[in-house]
């Protein structure tokens, strides 16, 4: 249910950016129109609509005892290789359902759905980042009372994500280590609003320059309190403590 | 293409704002734009051109207010000049910041007819 718009839980692909949307929620305009040139003070935030709607879907998944994970990095790292294998691993232990935010194919959604873990695409067409309308939206697909933890994978996109509250409990950056280890401090907005950072393909630093102390040291340059755990989705390292952070933060959520 | 988004959300308000108002058109809009708000202001002018066409703000003139950022130091609590690519306090070194101004992405007014 979408409170702000108005749109029910079918009509929600007509409106997203019909330029009128905004301004024809029924005012009255038939009012004061010579008026001249004059000043008005609006103070409005740029996002406040979004940050509106993120607040209504952080409401409702407060009340389901949800815990909401915002997964974000740059093309490639391996936000999906690391739902497949974390989906697959804790089956029978958490309840999950994904949101895969994707620009143009429905590939990462059909490896997610192969885990057998509810999943919903929502394409963003030429978006580069989803937003809380889509995802108050998107999860009208699951039954959140039988879903412990949501995860939202985000568009591969180090810029726009960090600026869009979803309603999430944590935006968790995925990094891997062949992108180099100054991403932090190039993209300091994303590394700055994550609270976990995952350094995934760690099994491949034998053969690579990466420079991992360095790195980690970057993410706390923009982000002192940031956690941070190393992990490879191919090997399996490191996975387990990534699955007792999630347990930890979903039991929270719960009680 | 995030600063396309950003601006397109300043035109599709400020029209708003103006039509409630019964305006027929924008003459300035001034935008605050934060230097820790992941936003560049050089962006945003670049793309206002294009989103505002069709508006009740084309032609309009568009005033960037940039605030500089500040935070302020968990440990020693001294307040300091900061920037985005670094949360260290100059006073104590302790990676302990908060942002206290420099987030700010608002329309402050309209200037309109
Ligand atoms: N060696 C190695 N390769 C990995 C690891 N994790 C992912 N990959 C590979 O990296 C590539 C990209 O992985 P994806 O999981 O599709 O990455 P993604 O972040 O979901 O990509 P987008 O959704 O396109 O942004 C694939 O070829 C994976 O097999 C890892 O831990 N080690
Ligand atoms: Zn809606
Ligand atoms: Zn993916
Ligand atoms: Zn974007
Ligand atoms: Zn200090």
């Amino acid at each position: 249910m979408c409170i702000d718009c108005g749109c029910g839980p079918t009509d929600h692909h007509h409106h997203h950016h019909e330029p009128g949307h905004a301004q024809d929620h029924g005012h009255d305009h038939g009012h004061s129109h010579d008026q001249g040139r004059r000043t008005l003070r609006i103070e409005e935030d740029i996002l406040a609509k979004n940050n509106r709607l993120a607040g209504n879907n952080r409401a409702r998944f407060g009340a389901k005892g949800l815990f909401v994970l915002n997964l974000v990095s740059s093309p490639g790292s391996g936000k999906t290789s690391i739902l497949e294998r974390t989906l697959r691993d804790l089956a029978g232990n958490i309840a999950f359902a994904v949101l895969e935010g994707d620009q143009q194919t429905d590939q990462d959604a059909a490896r997610i759905a192969a885990t057998g873990v509810p999943v919903h695409q929502i394409n963003t067409g030429a978006g580069c980042h989803l937003d809380a309308h889509m995802v108050g939206h998107g999860v009208e697909h699951f039954d959140l009372d039988a879903t412990d933890i949501l995860m939202i994978e985000n568009v591969g996109n180090l810029v726009c994500p960090a600026a869009f509250d979803l309603g999430e409990d944590h935006k968790v950056a995925v990094l891997s280590v062949t992108e180099g280890e100054d991403k932090p401090i190039k993209y300091p907005n994303m590394f700055h609003a994550a609270d976990l950072l995952l350094i995934n393909k760690i099994d491949l630093l034998p053969y690579l320059d990466f420079d991992l102390e360095k790195c980690k040291a970057y993410a706390r340059q923009v982000k002192p309190d940031i956690q941070i755990l190393e992990v490879s989705c191919k090997s399996g390292e490191g996975m387990e403590k990534w699955y007792a952070w999630l347990a930890q933060g979903a039991n929270r959520k719960k009680t | 293409m995030h600063e396309l988004g950003i601006t397109r959300s300043i035109v599709e308000i400020a029209e708003g704002h103006a039509r409630e108002q019964g305006a027929t058109r924008v003459l300035s809009l001034t935008v605050q734009i934060g230097a820790l708000s992941g936003v560049i202001p050089e962006a945003v002018e670049f793309a206002f051109e294009a989103c505002s066409q069709g508006t009740l703000l084309e032609g309009a003139r568009l005033i960037i207010d940039a605030v500089p950022g500040r935070g302020r130091c968990r440990a020693c609590g001294a307040e300091s000049a900061m920037d985005r690519f670094t949360y260290a306090c100059p006073h104590c070194d302790a990676l302990a910041l908060d942002t206290v101004q420099g987030e700010e992405l608002r329309i402050l007014e309209l200037e309109v007819d």
